[in-house]
């Protein structure tokens, strides 16, 4: 007997446990199953854009913050690095070398979070979060060591850094780095082979790497489809092109291998920060540039590798003390492009799993 | 002086304090009705009284040991150790609005709540917490587990119905398809149990544990781990909090409800939990026995041990295991545990046949099985699972590529 059945919709979202943020998803379900997917986004709009041609360019470094809350530091870096393109500003060794430090740093917390919660997704009853909260606070704590402030960090400069590590800062660091190896072991003790994360994940949103590239997604989600693309050795800046580290590379292009890539970028990042604790340089930390910076009439766009992926600040000047254009090309928003495809045919609770293995920040997806 | 007064340093009279009283009465020359009633309302009133309490003091364990487990704190600030948590939760409870939304089934709204906390109370009445001390001694006690328990997930489907939201009717919809599927597999984990000890008498079961000195977790390994995880499901802990699952439909078949409503909510799966507990410290590890030492310790406590103990894997499981999908779940029970389970329930029956048609005697037999059983039900698991579970090859855990040059291209689709 064929009975007669209807799609129905369902608003996951704006409020919801599992949309990170204000985010909205309208599913149109044929029981469990789901038929169709929209995405419903703006909730979080602060229309950063168009506020930042009001602003100078100085005053505009917090609005970087702002964007991926979650990765303050590496919304800070790259915003400076296009206007330093820009104005043509050159950046101390020492002030790069900071840079990589807090960028690694960030990347540490931000996938930190982002596997606690893409766990969580997948129904462990917060646990692992925790867990790699802990780590986190270790790294706001350095944040707040180096810059006062742990979340909201406003410490890159157009030029360099706002102010100096303070003595303290690197025997932490190095107690840190020795100590996070370990920590990341644990994690894959108690994750990697779960048989039930396993079956939750494996399979499940599966991007293949020609669509990954067509719909121009990057960071984890790009690396977890095959594609060995990475803006720090491709198009390297601060100082990356000094220090070794691989690149981790999935093969399924599923949600078990994004997360597999981000706890394996986890140890990578310990990798360059150990680097980084024997090559940092003494010197000046900032070139002084002046606070009402004027640069020349053109436009430049920089671009780097954040814990989401390319995160581009398009800025163009007409001479003035203002971006006349400030954009921002954010890898939250273009990885969740391909989201309706992927959750095509999955149920509701794969649907979850993938957003969460997207790891949107909606901060950046909005701004 | 009463008897159970001069010998009041023997702890196990406590457990016989309230057939004192009654007896105290009955010589008294009240009629037997009097004291048949009187039992069953002190029986009544005491269970409840411990499930309430034990709720309370449960709501605050598992809050701290889960706090331990995700290296925090947990409840401290109410009271010393935050003990007083729950109970300041409760009162916030009692004292919030209860709304009730506009397009809902108002009767079944209303219903829903009380009728998921009855059946969850009713099973508590038949397990006996040490010797003689029972509200209700049925012969069909077994029986009367699996079909009062079943009954409560009317009363959510109720409550997903009639809320006219759209994740509580998944809640409710999920809820019902977990319970058809391990009603089956937890009814025949059941069903060996009465095979050996020849009784459906909860009471019998436990004496024959005792007599034999052979609980029944030594005989029936199988069946005891098929039926933890057929009641995790069936009472909503984790790993399969499906019909709750937070992190993708809010709260269920309860999202709508607040106030004390949602708190019968949670009561009914505390309370239910209990009772799960308890029926796997009755029928499988020797309820209120514990070699010998059930000569120097009240039954009851012992029992209480047991049972606490055995709700703390409910606990740690919930802290450590991610979620299960739906049609997984429904997967493992019909093509995993129902064909483990049948051949559960044959295997008890070939023994007992063999035990009383050879008529060897208990002490040779019942470790020649346990021995047999426990090699049987790892080769099983291992078995069963590389065949009928998910462990192919190319579901399996693989470290991702570490790789020095970028522009490379490693995608393999999954075969």
């Amino acid at each position: 007997m064929a009975m007669r059945t209807e799609p129905f919709v369902v608003n996951v979202g704006p409020q919801h446990p599992s949309t990170h943020g204000v985010f909205r998803l309208r599913l149109t379900l044929d029981g469990e199953r789901i038929v169709d997917c929209q995405m419903v986004m703006g909730y979080l709009h602060r229309s950063m854009e168009k506020l930042a041609e009001e602003r100078s360019f100085t005053q505009n470094i917090p609005f970087t913050d702002r964007t991926d809350y979650l990765a303050a530091m590496t919304g800070n870096l790259a915003y400076c690095l296009a206007v330093e393109k820009l104005a043509s500003v050159p950046v101390p060794p020492r002030a790069q070398w900071i840079r990589t430090i807090m960028a690694e740093l960030q990347r540490i917390a931000s996938h930190c979070m982002a596997i606690g919660t893409f766990i969580n997704d997948c129904g462990a009853w917060h646990t692992p979060l925790l867990y790699m909260m802990r780590e986190r606070e270790k790294v706001l704590d350095l944040f707040e060591l180096a810059c006062g402030a742990r979340l909201t960090t406003n410490y890159m400069r157009i030029g360099g850094v706002s102010r100096d590590l303070p003595p303290e800062f690197m025997p932490r660091l190095r107690d840190f780095v020795k100590e996070m190896p370990q920590r990341i072991s644990e994690y894959e003790d108690l994750l990697v082979e779960n048989e039930i994360i396993i079956a939750r994940a494996r399979g499940v949103g599966v991007l293949p790497a020609d669509k990954a590239i067509s719909y121009s997604v990057s960071g984890p989600m790009l690396r977890g489809s095959g594609v060995a693309w990475d803006l720090r050795k491709a198009d390297p800046y601060a100082a990356y092109d000094q220090v070794e580290f691989d690149i981790p590379v999935g093969t399924n292009g599923d949600c078990y291998d994004r997360f597999l890539v981000r706890l394996a970028e986890m140890r990578q990042s310990v990798r360059i920060l150990e680097q980084a604790l024997d090559m940092i340089p003494s010197g000046p930390y900032q070139t002084q540039v002046p606070l009402a910076l004027q640069p020349p009439p053109g436009e430049a766009y920089g671009r780097i590798e954040s814990p989401r992926g390319e995160l581009g600040f398009y800025v163009v000047s007409d001479g003035g003390p203002a971006p006349f254009r400030f954009h921002i090309r954010s890898p939250s928003l273009i990885n969740l492009t391909p989201l309706p495809e992927l959750v095509r045919g999955m149920t509701v609770a794969d649907a979850i799993v993938i957003l969460g293995s997207v790891d949107i920040v909606v901060g950046e997806v909005d701004r | 002086m009463s008897p159970f007064l001069a010998e009041w340093w023997d702890l196990r009279d406590l457990g016989n304090l309230v057939g004192a009283i009654l007896e105290w009465i009955s010589e008294r020359g009240a009629p037997d009705w009097v004291t048949y009633v009187l039992s069953g309302i002190v029986g009544i009133v005491a269970v409840l009284l411990w499930a309430i309490l034990s709720q309370l003091a449960f709501i605050w364990i598992e809050r701290r040991v889960l706090g331990r487990m995700q290296v925090r704190l947990g409840p401290n600030r109410v009271g010393p150790w935050g003990i007083l948590q729950p109970l300041a939760d409760a009162l916030k409870v009692l004292a919030k609005e209860m709304v009730t939304p506009r397009n809902a089934d108002r009767v079944l709204y209303w219903l829903a709540p009380i009728l998921v906390v009855v059946p969850a109370i009713l099973v508590l009445a038949v397990f006996p917490f040490s010797p003689g001390m029972v509200v209700a001694d049925l012969n069909v006690g077994v029986l009367y587990i699996v079909a009062v328990t079943s009954t409560a997930t009317i009363a959510v489907f109720m409550a997903g119905w009639s809320s006219s939201n759209k994740y509580s009717l998944f809640g409710a919809m999920r809820s019902v398809a977990m319970l058809i599927s391990y009603e089956v597999v937890q009814v025949l984990a059941l069903l060996a149990v009465p095979v050996f000890t020849g009784s459906m008498r909860l009471g019998d079961v436990v004496a024959w544990q005792d007599n034999y000195n052979a609980w029944l977790v030594f005989l029936q390994p199988l069946g005891l781990l098929a039926f933890i995880i057929a009641s995790a499901v069936e009472v909503n802990r984790s790993p399969s909090d499906i019909a709750e699952a937070e992190s993708e439909i809010v709260a269920g078949y309860h999202t709508e409800y607040g106030g004390i409503r949602w708190g019968m909510f949670q009561l009914a799966e505390y309370v239910a939990g209990f009772a799960v507990a308890a029926t796997i410290v009755t029928l499988w590890l020797g309820g209120w026995t514990l070699w010998g030492l059930e000569e120097w310790v009240p039954g009851w406590l012992i029992f209480l041990a047991k049972l606490y103990g055995t709700f703390f894997l409910f606990i740690w499981m919930r802290g450590t295991l991610p979620r299960i999908r739906i049609d997984q779940l429904m997967g493992f029970a019909w093509k995993f545990l129902l064909p483990l389970m049948l051949l559960n329930v044959l295997l008890a029956g070939l023994e007992k046949v063999v035990w009383t048609e050879t008529g060897a005697s208990a002490g040779l037999v019942l470790p020649a099985f346990a021995v047999l059983n426990f090699a049987l039900t790892a080769a099983l698991i291992v078995g069963w699972g590389a065949i009928a579970g998910g462990l192919s090859p190319r579901m399996r855990a693989k470290r991702p590529l570490l790789v020095r040059e970028v522009g490379g291209i490693y995608y393999q689709p999954l075969p």
